[in-house]
């Protein structure tokens, strides 16, 4: 039976991702063919089986819909054509705008300081980016060798590049949150 | 013939290499490439992850000025490519999204300029024939496995490029330039893309696993189209010996391209040894 909080998920799923998720019927092609499915906690057709129960909660807090790397093999192959990666981006968004600190913190984190860039200065600078992550994250001394390899290539610039009307992208980012 | 030319974040970083040689290549098959002015970042995976609304906006923001330029826009990058086309299916498809954009870019999506990533461009635009024509070094002895990603096939409904999970084009293009493109199955497995800074222990089992059967395949050198692609292939492998190069990087070396030697110096993994030693290097 559906409770009226699982009605409301399925709701809030259906509209955010355009994905109807109970045409799943748990053939688990998205399980096997997943990448990273040996890395999550929840297989990707249980979300939908915790979707269908709204047991929210589970979900949002997850390690799956953060370690869902959208490579799409699973909406490619599911029979019922749901794009599984576009619900993982659904959870994802709900997890954030409400708050809830579920696993898979570092990729949260780093996702936050991706679009932090964009809105300071139009792009992403991945020196920036890095030093960012570390400050937030720690392992100070991961990959060292290897950026400065990629500095001495030419490969990392310390300068980071930016947009001319830096104004008119944190105005962007200020109206998308009044939309949302 | 002319087009607009999206280059994105990562080739303007650590990917300077696909930019210089898709810029050099075309340059040299007679193609102009005129750099959108004041373009901004796609979102990328963080986009889509985090805002429903920005994921579109950010690209859809770029199409309008793709859109004023008035040109067809050249995407090399797979990750910018799947943005910018995943916007202009929602913006097509969608009449709720493309009024939302209205709201947010001040503009009426017109849909009108084409989104082509460099292999489309190559193959379409320019023709395998043409590409034949102008061999100077025919890539001889050297074999190569294509390997494709996620980004640039899938969505089918979105991206609307070669097969979902076995594509063929680039290995056209390869075996246009003389080298031997081998088949293997793992064209299109994920190489576990934005994952690379924070679970880079996952991108490493991802990279051998494809790195290893390119080996089995009997290739020397994996070949693609997407800067995250290659960042996490050169970067992550256990190896730390198995060269991995853009397609626009041996399209230089077969057009004979001096300038290609820098491009190919570039790498965290040289592949200038492998290339010397089948006396391809210009």
């Amino acid at each position: 039976m559906i409770d009226e909080s699982a009605k409301s998920l399925l709701a809030t799923i259906r509209e955010k991702s355009g994905q109807d998720i109970l045409a799943c019927y748990h053939c688990q092609k998205c399980v096997v063919g997943c990448p990273v499915a040996e890395f999550m906690d929840v297989p990707p057709n249980a979300i939908h089986r915790l979707i269908q129960y709204g047991r929210k909660d589970e979900i949002l807090k997850s390690a799956t819909i953060w370690l869902c790397a959208a490579c799409e093999t699973c909406g490619t192959r599911c029979p019922n054509d749901i794009d599984i990666a576009r619900v993982m981006d659904a959870l994802k968004q709900i997890a954030v705008k409400e708050g809830v600190k579920g696993k898979e913190r570092d990729v949260a984190v780093m996702h936050g300081l991706f679009m932090s860039g964009i809105r300071k200065r139009g792009r992403m600078h991945e020196v920036s980016l890095i030093r960012d992550l570390k400050l937030r994250t720690g392992g100070f001394f991961k990959d060292i060798r290897l950026g400065i390899k990629m500095f001495r290539l030419g490969k990392l610039s310390l300068s980071a590049e930016c947009v001319k009307n830096v104004k008119d992208i944190k105005q962007m980012f200020d109206r998308a949150k009044a939309i949302e | 013939m002319t087009y607009s030319y999206y280059p994105g974040c990562s080739l303007h970083g650590s990917s300077r290499e696909y930019d210089d040689s898709s810029r050099g290549v075309c340059a040299e098959l007679g193609i102009e490439l005129k750099e959108l002015p004041d373009w901004i970042c796609c979102g990328a995976s963080s986009g889509h992850s985090l805002d429903e609304v920005l994921n579109i906006g950010l690209p859809a923001r770029n199409l309008k000025i793709a859109e004023q330029a008035g040109l067809d826009v050249v995407v090399p990058c797979a990750a910018c490519y799947n943005r910018l086309k995943t916007a202009e299916h929602a913006m097509r498809e969608k009449e709720s999204v493309r009024n939302q954009m209205r709201d947010l870019i001040d503009y009426d999506h017109k849909g009108r300029v084409q989104i082509l990533n460099m292999i489309e461009l190559i193959q379409d635009q320019i023709s395998l024939d043409t590409l034949r024509s102008k061999l100077v070094k025919p890539l001889t002895g050297l074999r190569v496995v294509c390997y494709y990603g996620c980004l640039l096939v899938r969505p089918v409904e979105v991206t609307g490029f070669d097969h979902p999970e076995h594509p063929r084009s680039l290995d056209e293009i390869m075996s246009a330039i003389g080298a031997e493109a081998l088949g293997w199955s793992y064209k299109t497995e994920c190489c576990g893309g934005s994952h690379s800074l924070t679970r880079t222990d996952i991108v490493r089992v991802l990279v051998d696993g494809i790195v290893d059967m390119a080996k089995e395949a009997g290739a020397q050198a994996i070949v693609t189209a997407c800067p995250l692609c290659l960042g996490n292939l050169e970067m992550r492998q256990s190896d730390g010996g198995f060269p991995v190069m853009y397609f626009t990087e041996l399209l230089g070396v077969a057009l004979g391209m001096n300038e290609s030697r820098d491009w190919l110096k570039k790498h965290v993994i040289d592949p200038t040894p492998l290339l010397g030693s089948l006396g391809l290097l210009p």
